[in-house]
């Protein structure tokens, strides 16, 4: 547990970056702090590892105050991960991760050992380890950044902007990855990020931060999104946070109509008799949805080429955001709902969804979602 | 002449004695190693100190702008005019050429090093902070490293002026291949002049690949771009699979 007790920062010119932050990143737990560019989220982060020291205040991990104890010792327990990874560019990728390790005093054969292991931990090849950091591209030195702060095992994990540099299709495997790992490891992680959607996505709670050090307001990320605290909040947060919110919401799953399909690949005659259907769903042998067949095309097969894909999948235990998405993105309006091996369980429209977000509003203890267990990952 | 000069070259007479080019090369490579050594001992710590500290960053622009300016025999005169009556043997005129040689090369390696301490980047130095390395560890295991080829390039540069001015040592007498050019200049004979001027720019070009060849093997690959395939990449493997999937193809193949 990361504990802020009114903590300040006032650097030399007079700017006060933070101004009396209190705050409490639970142990297991990923603490995401949010805010407009300059709103001190960096400065606050860099205080923990003492990287930026206080001018008032107290910051405890686990009780003990920082201030007492030797920065570097303090920050090898620490891990520490920035956004344009800062790979020593003279190291090899393996040397890089076991980096920590040999600044505690680990042999070289355990430490590579470790690094060894590591490296598989982040989803990087083992081949990568011999190479040099210019030769990784952006993504895969971002992982090769956690992989070396995750060296020593660090019951906590300091994350300023991690996955800024990247592009949006590498940030989203990573934040997956990111949670995976997370799920495996518990550590107790602050997150600095300006992207509100990345904040919601991984955050267990959420620390919205204003201008001038300011904490605006800290929640869950569900019930940052349907109970914004203030304006700053709500305008921050962004003007789809109704939606957005659905992510966070589980609901019954409706009765699931039953779907006509056929096997990818198989002649098409006598299936056109579906009244006033046009859209055909096509699973492959284990009964996993491969994409839609339009009727009217008139195809004599269900050859892979000739399916529409495009429309995502819900997961059973999917939330209503997940569902609604899979509806409205389907060519036949019906959106495909999977169990956990990705077999077909059936269809379910927009309207059905709708009706079960009405209900879902009508409940009298539904207040927003912030009592059920949140739902960080939505599948398909 | 240049027929001529081959003649002076090639002729033994020229190659032995205590005037034979072994002799003035040798002493020529003596004043060259000592001033260097002098100038480096001096120039990298101060370098360093500077870079790493961002402390007395004046001195650096002083120095090189200032010192680059001084005329390096102009130099030595006045060394020796302030330093000969001090001291009354042959060292009096020893130590001003040794001076004015060793005021030369700092600049040079001065600049590299700060330069080259300056230029790491930034995220990898606060990286180095972050994972709880000490200020000196900082330094020794990443700023020196990646300074490495800047340093490097100072150092050359340093190299290859001093033995090309090391010449001068013979202005006040004393040996080095510069003797070949004062003296043939003084007794008129052009192709001893030659001869002497090509010696100097041998020697200056071995040296010059003799550090590199030193650059070469204590770089690293990392820095330089020259990678090496590694066992487990076959020749013109493709990018290697990094992660979930859509990254990796920015991985550059060893060359
Ligand atoms: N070393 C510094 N000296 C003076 N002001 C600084 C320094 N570092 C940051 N600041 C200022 O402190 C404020 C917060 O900065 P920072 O914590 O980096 O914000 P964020 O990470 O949220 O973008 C900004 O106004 C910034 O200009
Ligand atoms: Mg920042």
């Amino acid at each position: 547990m990361i504990e802020f007790k009114s903590v300040t920062k006032r650097y030399p010119d007079g700017t006060v970056a933070v101004d009396a932050l209190s705050l409490t990143a639970p142990t297991g737990q990923i603490t995401v702090l949010v805010g407009p560019s300059g709103c001190g989220k960096t400065t606050s982060l860099r205080m923990i590892n003492r990287m930026i020291e206080l001018s008032s205040g107290q910051i405890l991990i686990d009780g003990t105050d920082t201030a007492g104890q030797d920065a570097a010792t303090l920050r090898r327990g620490i891990g520490y991960v920035i956004q344009h990874a800062g790979l020593f560019p003279h190291r090899t990728i393996v040397d890089n991760i076991a980096t920590v390790p040999m600044l505690v005093g680990w042999g070289r054969t355990r430490a590579r050992e470790r690094a060894y292991e590591l490296l598989e931990r982040v989803g990087l090849d083992r081949r990568l380890a011999r190479r040099y950091p210019a030769q990784l591209s952006g993504g895969q030195q971002q992982r090769v950044g956690v992989a070396r702060a995750l060296a020593v095992d660090p019951p906590i994990l300091l994350m300023d902007e991690p996955f800024s540099a990247v592009d949006p299709i590498v940030r989203e495997e990573l934040q997956t990855e990111l949670m995976r790992l997370q799920a495996e490891l518990d550590k107790t992680i602050v997150f600095v990020t300006h992207d509100i959607d990345e904040a919601i996505r991984i955050g267990d709670q959420v620390a919205v931060m204003r201008q001038g050090g300011l904490l605006a307001q800290l929640a869950p990320p569900a019930e940052l999104l349907a109970h914004p605290h203030d304006d700053f909040v709500a305008d921050f947060v962004g003007r789809d946070r109704g939606y957005r919110a659905l992510a966070f919401s589980n609901a019954q799953l409706p009765a699931l109509r039953e779907e006509r399909t056929v096997r990818l690949g198989a002649a098409l005659d006598g299936d056109r008799s579906g009244a006033g259907d046009d859209w055909l769903l096509v699973v492959d042998d284990a009964q996993r949805p491969q994409g839609w067949l339009d009727l009217r095309a008139g195809h004599r097969d269900a050859a892979a080429d000739h399916l529409e894909l495009g429309g995502t999948t819900a997961c059973r235990d999917g939330s209503l955001r997940s569902l609604l998405d899979a509806a409205l993105s389907s060519p036949a309006g019906r959106g495909v709902v999977i169990d956990d091996t990705g077999r077909l369980l059936g269809t379910v429209t927009a309207r059905e969804v709708l009706a079960l977000i009405e209900a879902e509003r009508e409940r009298p203890t539904s207040s927003a979602g912030s009592t059920e267990p949140l739902e960080k990952s939505t599948p398909g | 002449m240049i027929d001529l000069m081959l003649a002076w070259l090639t002729d033994p007479a020229n190659w032995t004695g205590s005037d034979g080019v072994p002799v003035r090369t040798l002493e020529h490579v003596v004043y060259s190693l000592v001033t260097l050594a002098v100038a480096c001992a001096i120039a990298v710590p101060a370098g360093l100190w500077i870079g790493h500290t961002g402390r007395g960053t004046f001195i650096v622009a002083g120095i090189a702008n200032g010192l680059r300016a001084l005329p390096t025999l102009g130099l030595l005169v006045l060394f020796v005019l302030i330093i000969a009556p001090l001291i009354g043997n042959d060292l009096a005129f020893v130590i001003p050429s040794l001076v004015a040689l060793v005021v030369l090369g700092v600049p040079p390696v001065l600049s590299g090093t700060y330069a080259g301490i300056q230029n790491v980047d930034p995220a990898a130095r606060d990286a180095a902070y972050g994972v709880g390395m000490s200020g000196r560890q900082v330094l020794w295991r990443v700023e020196l490293p990646c300074a490495l080829p800047l340093m490097f390039s100072g150092l050359r540069s340093a190299t290859l002026q001093i033995i090309a001015t090391a010449t001068i040592a013979a202005y006040v007498s004393l040996g080095g291949l510069g003797r070949y050019i004062i003296d043939g200049q003084a007794t008129h004979d052009f192709p001893q002049m030659l001869a002497g001027a090509v010696l100097v720019a041998v020697l200056a070009l071995l040296a010059d690949l003799l550090i590199a060849g030193v650059q070469r093997i204590t770089v690293s690959r990392g820095l330089t771009g020259r990678y090496r395939r590694t066992a487990a990449d076959p020749p013109s493997a493709g990018p290697v699979a990094g992660g979930a999937g859509s990254e990796g193809d920015r991985v550059l193949d060893p060359v």
